[in-house]
């Protein structure tokens, strides 16, 4: 086994008993991700901070070594990395190097993690397939013919890494499922936490009410161990929560005895895959071995989470991306005999942004204009506080936790739906946009293999706050599935 | 409090060609917060810096960067909304209004559309003894302002400071209760002292610190009774806006030439476009800057990065403990503690160090005396030589020295305005100063009488005038100052005089 393919958990025990050095480990990061390079996952790679910062964690190692000290980590583009190209995978942001380090890989590297560079993803995160990106598409390492899979999005560049072994651990960000569907897609495990639990400052917007920034990593655990270093109340983020951080993994006994389990019916989609529709029973199954209660519950409002959501994300994100203009940083084009600011403004966006992002700025623009703002905006705003309402809900009933499938499908194949209507891409969203609506936690479990040899998840969704217990029974459903495939290296 | 009792004034008639027409005004007031830091960010808000020195990630919308509340502008908020006699809105949002401009680095401006920090207030606005008009306030919000695009320093780029981007604003909006060009003037002055006295806004109109957004509109006589009558703008005439103005002086020819260009439209049968005009002073005339039409759609909604701002009335109190008093209890006070006129209490509360100099004056002493010292020979000497109050070369204590010389007669009234102009220059202690100089009236009759004498021997002719026409007294009462080297008490001279004349 080469020492890139552990988990963080197992490089952190063998670092600590001095069996492995950081520096091999990241050596052994490097090699496989410049093996890996056909997946077009790391998109900037830093080798020499990662080989500084495994030195510092070698001196660094025993038995007071932060919590992720020497693990080698990707970072996903969105994220802002002093010194380092940032540019969110669009071309707006080309050859922006920030000088300032988000509060998210800050506290990563105050752990101790090395950061071995920037993962790929699609621009400013809108997409689920990884094929908006302005780096091209990132390739999900399985396959079972010859054609080449998406690793999902918006984070594909962090699943593909890390199904792959090219690190031990990612960042990700969801806003609508782009943590957990990728994580579904190529057999991994991804969680996104309570809406505040993390820091949201220096991670480049989307739709700010909506974001998260979560682990994407090989085991349960490991997501807990990196979800505590990731996590905590950051003062530059008014919408960060001002609250304790549990101790995740301590909270991963293995014991669900007693504990109710939701099953939402609504969740039933018509013409839901019968494989989907088998794992979801399953996984309740095995829920149930563990010794929890399985309940049937309602969450009447699910039907009206996806077209709220893509009303509200765009609003947020036509605001948001607004910045990016050519006046201060990033792109901007090159201006004709007297062309003035609006002509600025048009080229610059025209060639900065591509075609994703500025149909989502446009129905954003749209939805928010004099005129269809409360058909729009504000009705989507109420439809988001009655489907939290659903949740609050159930868990006032006594639910502990949520089963429901992570994705309609398997990973499909690049390009397949490039002349899709849009909104069949967006349908991907369809079980994880109400979790981010809602704010709560979610995490998507790897469970089986379909029929056609290509990873399957479930997701577990928690109460406000409850990553602990979240982990808990994922880690309860990850151990039962007892899913250990891999995908077999072509590249 | 004290209430002053006062009556409304008349409303500004302008005749047209064909009728009477009146004026209806209202005004949104950019008034900057008075604080060391930005609305959002930990970023200074120094004047006058080097162009992009006080900017940082958060003023330049680097990605990723997020806003964050500063809880000393919303004190500020709070304290001015008090000050306005405003309710206070516990629970307040924070909106995006969403445009592009390259001095506005978000490409959004962080307001309070649909939730204000301040609610409905009130200024009392006096324009003579008496006469004031009560303009209600709508709401006051807090908001960012923006930067400065820099036009005239290349002919072929444009440049930006940010310095000014993300500084606290106040915006504060009335109802349309002004009725004239004096009353709006008068508004924004009134206005400017409150705030001054709150030490929520420095008030500096030349710096942009405190710019108004006037909205114009005619009526006919009577219309805008049914207008109060049922709150319904029906009655009303279409209005114009007339942006960014940071002078008095212009705020009144502004409204005065847009009234007159309305009620010409209006009497050549046109109709009133509304829009938005700029005010150009050299010229003197109001400019279309944009209509109706081609208005911003702004895009307002929740912005997402700030959570409702949520403050308790627990700390509005001890905000509310902390006020100090305000222009109208002062003057009020003023008036019946030290028995000055209205005219008088006016100046002397303009400003509040003023107000405070003249107290202490005041302290103990005669206020109507105090009062006029303080205006005519301090604040006259002080506007002759372009100071402020707070440069005068007179303390409150040399002054309320000269003032103790004159009340215990030890000198006369004429010497007390030599004595200031000596302090004034040199300073000291008036009574060291007095003595030393031997300025000290003469009241020991006896040497008075020998002068008088003395006069009286020299002059017989005089003497024989005076007694058949006693006016002219006078001119021995002066020989006699004069005599004494204007030591002498002029009411003991007066007297002896009148005596030994045998008037």
């Amino acid at each position: 086994m080469n020492a890139n393919e552990l988990t963080i958990a197992g490089a952190r025990d063998a670092l600590a008993k001095g069996e492995l050095s950081a520096v091999d480990l990241t050596m052994a990061c490097l090699a496989a991700m410049d093996a890996g390079t056909p997946l077009n996952a790391f998109v900037h790679l830093t080798p020499d901070i990662a080989l500084e910062q495994a030195r510092a964690a070698d001196g660094r190692r025993g038995a007071d070594a932060p919590a992720l000290n020497g693990i080698p980590l990707g970072i996903k583009d969105l994220f802002c990395t002093k010194g380092v190209p940032s540019q969110a995978a669009s071309n707006i942001l080309k050859g922006f190097r920030p000088e300032y380090e988000s509060t998210v890989t800050a506290k990563l590297f105050g752990a101790g993690a090395v950061m071995l560079g920037k993962l790929n993803m699609d621009e400013f995160a809108m997409g689920s397939s990884n094929e908006t990106s302005c780096y091209g598409d990132a390739v999900n390492p399985w396959k079972v013919d010859d054609r080449k899979l998406t690793p999902g999005g918006s984070s594909g560049g962090s699943a593909a890494a890390v199904a792959a072994d090219l690190c031990l651990g990612a960042t990700g960000t969801d806003t609508g499922g782009s943590i957990r569907q990728p994580a579904a897609f190529t057999g991994i495990v991804g969680i996104k936490p309570t809406y505040g639990r993390v820091s949201r400052w220096g991670v480049v917007a989307f739709a700010s009410s909506l974001d998260q920034a979560g682990p994407m990593t090989k085991t349960v655990r490991d997501a807990a161990i990196m979800l505590g270093a990731m996590s905590g109340h950051d003062p530059k983020d008014s919408t960060s929560a001002d609250l304790a951080v549990p101790d995740f993994e301590a909270a991963l006994t293995g014991d669900i005895r007693g504990r109710k389990i939701g099953i939402p019916r609504e969740y039933r989609m018509d013409g839901m895959p019968a494989e989907i529709e088998a794992l979801w029973t399953r996984g309740a199954e095995m829920l149930k071995d563990a010794g929890a209660e399985i309940v049937d519950i309602s969450l009447p409002h699910t039907k009206y989470a996806l077209p709220a959501y893509y009303v509200i994300a765009p609003a947020e994100a036509s605001s948001n991306l607004a910045r990016y203009d050519g006046v201060r940083y990033g792109h901007r084009a090159k201006l004709g005999q007297g062309d003035g600011i609006v002509d600025m403004y048009e080229k610059t966006r025209a060639e900065g942004f591509g075609k994703e992002v500025q149909r989502r700025v446009m129905i954003g623009t749209y939805v928010l204009s004099a005129g269809f703002y409360d058909a729009y905006y504000n009705r989507a705003r109420r439809v988001r506080a009655l489907i939290k309402r659903d949740f609050d809900l159930v868990f006032a009933d006594g639910i502990d936790a949520i089963l429901t499938p992570a994705t309609p499908s398997s990973a499909f194949g690049l390009g397949e739906m490039a002349s899709a209507d849009p909104v069949e891409m967006y349908l991907n969203d369809v079980f994880t946009v109400t979790v981010n609506l809602a704010g709560l936690p979610g995490v998507s479990v790897p469970v089986a293999l379909d029929a056609k040899g290509l990873p399957m998840g479930l997701q577990l969704i928690g109460r406000p706050w409850d990553e602990a217990g979240l982990l808990n029974h994922a880690h309860v459903l990850e151990r039962a599935a007892g899913f250990v495939a891999k995908p077999q290296k072509w590249w | 409090m004290l209430d002053l009792t006062y009556e409304a004034p008349k409303p500004k008639v302008i005749a047209g060609a064909k009728h009477d027409w009146e004026l209806v005004i209202g005004m949104e007031i950019h008034a900057q917060v008075s604080s060391n830091a930005k609305l959002f960010s930990g970023a200074s808000t120094a004047f006058g810096a080097e162009p992009n020195s006080n900017v940082s990630f958060v003023d330049c919308a680097m990605p990723g960067m997020l806003p964050v509340i500063n809880e000393f502008c919303v004190a500020q908020a709070v304290r001015t909304g008090l000050g306005l006699k405003a309710r206070i809105n516990l629970f307040s949002a924070f909106d995006r209004k969403n445009y592009f401009y390259p001095d506005l680095p978000q490409g959004y401006q962080i307001s309070q559309l649909y939730h204000p920090i301040v609610g409905e207030g009130e200024v009392l606005v006096e324009l003579a003894p008496g006469i004031a008009r009560l303009v209600r306030i709508e709401r006051i919000h807090l908001e960012q302002d923006a930067g400065k695009s820099i036009h005239d320093m290349d002919p072929n780029l444009s440049f930006v400071d940010f310095n000014r981007t993300g500084v606290a604003l106040m915006e504060i909006v009335s109802r349309p209760d002004l009725r004239g060009p004096e009353e709006a003037a008068a508004y924004v002055a009134k206005l400017r002292q409150i705030l001054r006295y709150l030490g929520t806004c420095d008030g500096n109109m030349q710096n942009g610190n405190l710019r108004a957004d006037v909205n114009v509109s005619v009526c006919r006589p009577g219309d805008y009774e049914r207008y109060q009558a049922t709150q319904d703008f029906g009655h009303l005439g279409t209005r114009c806006e007339i942006k960014n103005m940071n002078s008095m002086r212009f705020i009144q020819q502004a409204i005065d030439y847009e009234a007159r260009r309305q009620i010409a439209i209006l009497e050549d049968g046109g109709k009133v476009v509304q829009e938005t005009r700029l005010y150009d002073p050299d010229r003197g005339e109001t400019r279309s800057m944009r209509s109706k039409e081609e208005a911003h759609d702004y895009r307002y909604f929740p912005d997402p990065d700030l959570l409702p701002l949520e403050i308790e009335q627990d700390w509005v109190d001890d905000i509310a403990a902390s006020m100090p008093e305000l222009p109208d209890a002062k003057k009020a006070r003023f008036m019946a503690d030290y028995g000055v006129t209205d005219y008088d209490a006016n100046v002397l509360t303009a400003e509040l160090d003023a107000a405070a100099f003249f107290e202490s004056v005041a302290a103990g002493r005669d206020g109507k005396q105090a009062a006029n010292w303080v205006i005519n020979e301090l604040f006259g000497r002080l506007n002759k030589q372009g100071l402020t109050i707070a440069e005068t070369p007179v303390t409150a204590a040399q002054l309320g020295g000269i003032l103790d010389l004159i009340a215990s007669g030890e000198i006369s009234g004429k010497m007390a305005k030599d004595l200031f102009e000596i302090i004034w220059t040199d300073g000291g202690d008036p009574a060291e100063v007095a003595a030393a100089r031997g300025m000290k009236q003469v009241t020991d009759t006896g040497a008075i009488e020998v002068a008088v004498d003395e006069i009286i021997a020299a002059n017989p002719a005089q003497v024989e005038k005076a007694k058949a026409n006693p006016k002219l007294a006078g001119w021995f009462v002066g020989q006699v100052i004069k005599a004494t080297g204007g030591k002498a008490n002029p009411a003991a001279v007066n007297e002896i005089v009148a005596k030994k004349l045998g008037l």
